[in-house]
């Protein structure tokens, strides 16, 4: 929470032009994108398999091990195989995988819009449950509002989210039969949507579907919900801070002596002055997601990339895992990039 | 107690009080004394404090407390509900639970601390020699930071631990690699603070070396907040670590873990509630525990961020 001001205070630094800074951050993009590859690279390299008797087995002969030895590259020194694997990921080419026998590339584009959907169903739950609550504990301060965010927060810090959605399964599953055990949709709708968005729900409003809307809502409600909450603790925690932070500045005891209600003075005044703060924070919130959303995706069974992901290190397809692991990272660099220029665009501070 | 400390003749309380200070240990004492009475003050950091205190002992204590051996398979026992004889039930091997609880709080303790172990030395040498040194060390090292930021810390750690191999020990690794970087970030920022203060500019003159300046004058600056940070971050390395074992990366079997606990309880949820239940509980309270004491910590070290 400390952390927060001073980064605002460094990005708010003046003396730096804008075309500069928008210099300095492609290059930043670009080193943590290299970054990215090294470290995928490496973790791919140092996985205990022998990737040739991965392909060929263990009963081959010496010449046949020798030739898949040399068509993987792996005779090349070890800058040209990097260059190589950069190339290939460039032209999204992340092999095959070995369980599906499918280019991860394509496995990946089929599920991923699954995973989409469920983290920004869960954004959309932790920022319409968190922000007010957040904004509430921080205006009454030590009142029950702020009591209940604290509980609120210091539980959704500390619960293994996997264990939380079990035990929704086993209570409301198994015992009172409110909610599907898994999955993203019900087995009579399985595969009747094909749609533009590869937003189950979406697609199937979009196609005047009822019954499978329903039904995919229906799936995407409970483990929604989880990582909603868990979501819903971070940003309460993150708007307390930055809403207390707001109520202290002396703007505010101005409006206030102008005759502001309490709801201008908050909404309007010190609102208004913390909106990119949390826009930042939203964001974050989004790649933490990417890591709840592993874990329960396991749980409920939902055909994901973090299913993908857990399926494939199950049953060690590196190309799937080092595929979706680079997905992953990518989509948290370019989460940050977009905070970045959106930070930039919406504060006026920093023109 | 007195007898160890020498108190020039008061009692140790008054020595602990005394507004008179006369040494540089007496002063040491009394910053720690107040300390923990302000830690103590705080209802919330007790209840962490002792919690804490609770899993130490559990783990020192395991064969005390353990009413079977947690690794005795004996499968005409299985799946057995809490009773009087099995206080939390059998496992689907016919192991008892609570014993399996009791020894798992060892590998919990294990894996925090061996983490922290880890964690706190390498993250403060790169930030403190990031903030110390600056120009192109900083950038490089920061850089660095930044990159292992950028990702997901479970979904690294599930990649480290993938290309590692499973394993206890494997784990603790890939959740260290993942760790590091809010410290070295922390540590930098607490050096920028007092690298150009005349304190460490006096003992650069004195011809003092970097290595001993780090070690004589930004060790104690730094450790107070990165002491906070490591206890927050307990909970974390506890919720992670569990989601590992729960994904069969960390510990493997038959070691007691609570989070492989819980993942094997999954198949047998609606029969066998308890296997599933109580491993998760555990882990909510420990990793609760050590947010509560961090929490009181930050507190306790700078009253400022309430």
């Amino acid at each position: 929470m400390t952390a927060v001001p001073s980064t605002s205070a460094r990005r708010t630094r003046a003396g730096f032009s804008i075309l500069r800074r928008g210099g300095a951050s492609i290059g930043v993009v670009v080193t943590t994108l290299l970054g990215l590859l090294v470290l995928t690279f490496v973790v791919g390299r140092m996985v205990p398999a022998d990737p040739v008797i991965a392909i060929i087995g263990d009963q081959a002969d010496q010449a046949a091990y020798d030739r898949v030895y040399s068509d993987l590259g792996l005779d090349q020194p070890l800058w040209r195989q990097f260059a190589s694997y950069v190339g290939d990921v460039v032209t999204l080419d992340f092999g095959e995988s070995n369980l599906t026998r499918n280019a991860v590339s394509t496995d990946l584009a089929r599920v991923f819009p699954a995973t989409v959907e469920l983290a920004s169903a869960a954004l959309i739950i932790g920022t319409l449950l968190g922000v007010p609550l957040g904004v509430a504990a921080a205006v009454r301060r030590d009142s029950w509002v702020d009591h209940l965010a604290r509980v609120v927060g210091l539980v959704g810090y500390s619960t293994p989210i996997f264990w939380l959605g079990m035990m929704v399964l086993l209570v409301f599953y198994a015992k009172l039969g409110w909610v599907p055990s898994g999955g993203r949709v019900g087995i009579y709708y399985e595969g009747l949507i094909e749609g533009p968005t590869g937003f189950l729900t979406l697609d199937a409003i979009l196609a005047r579907d009822w019954e499978t809307a329903r039904s995919a809502l229906y799936h995407l409600m409970t483990p929604a919900l989880i990582l909603g909450y868990a979501n819903t603790a971070y940003i309460s925690r993150m708007s307390r801070s930055f809403m207390l932070e707001q109520l202290q500045q002396e703007y505010i005891l101005t409006a206030q002596a102008k005759g502001a209600s309490r709801q201008s003075v908050v909404w309007r005044h010190a609102f208004g002055n913390m909106r990119v703060q949390l826009l930042t924070v939203i964001a974050l919130a989004y790649c933490g997601l990417l890591d709840g959303t592993v874990l329960i995706e396991t749980v409920f069974g939902w055909p994901g990339l973090g299913q993908y992901l857990t399926t494939a290190l199950f049953f060690a397809d590196m190309n799937a895992v080092l595929g979706a692991v680079l997905l992953i990272g990518l989509i948290s660099i370019a989460i940050n990039l977009l905070c970045d220029i959106a930070y930039r665009m919406l504060d006026p501070r920093t023109k | 107690m007195t007898g160890l400390i020498d108190t020039g003749g008061q009692s140790l309380h008054d020595w602990l009080i005394d507004e008179d200070i006369k040494s540089r240990r007496q002063a040491l004492a009394q910053r720690w004394y107040f300390g923990l009475r302000h830690l103590l003050s705080s209802p919330i950091a007790v209840l962490g404090l002792v919690i804490v205190v609770a899993l130490v002992l559990a783990a020192a204590f395991a064969p005390l407390l353990a009413t079977h051996n947690p690794y005795r398979q004996d499968l005409g026992r299985a799946l057995l509900a809490p009773s009087s004889a099995h206080w939390m039930g059998t496992d689907e091997l016919g192991r008892d639970v609570w014993s399996r609880l009791v020894y798992g709080s060892r590998t919990t303790l294990y894996i925090t601390m061996l983490v922290t172990v880890l964690v706190a030395p390498v993250g403060f040498l790169i930030g403190a020699l990031a903030g110390f040194i600056g120009g192109w060390l900083d950038t490089v090292l920061m850089r660095l930071t930044d990159i292992f930021l950028a990702f997901p810390s479970l979904v690294l750690a599930l990649a480290f631990s993938a290309a590692l191999g499973p394993g206890i020990e494997n784990a603790v690794l890939a959740i260290a690699l993942t760790i590091w970087p809010p410290v070295a970030r922390l540590a930098r920022a607490e050096t920028l603070t007092v690298r150009n203060s005349d304190y460490v500019a006096s003992a650069r003159l004195q011809g003092a070396s970097t290595l001993r300046i780090l070690w004589r004058h930004l060790v104690p600056v730094c450790l107070p907040s990165i002491i906070v940070r490591l206890t927050l971050n307990m909970a974390s390395v506890i919720l992670t670590a569990a989601g590992l074992g729960f994904l069969g990366l960390g510990a493997q079997p038959p070691l007691a873990e609570w989070g492989a606990m819980a993942a094997a309880g999954r198949q047998y949820l609606i029969d066998a509630w308890w296997l599933t239940t109580f491993p998760g509980l555990a882990i909510l309270l420990v990793s609760m525990a050590f947010n509560l004491l961090g929490d009181g910590l930050r507190d306790m070290l700078d009253p400022r961020k309430g």
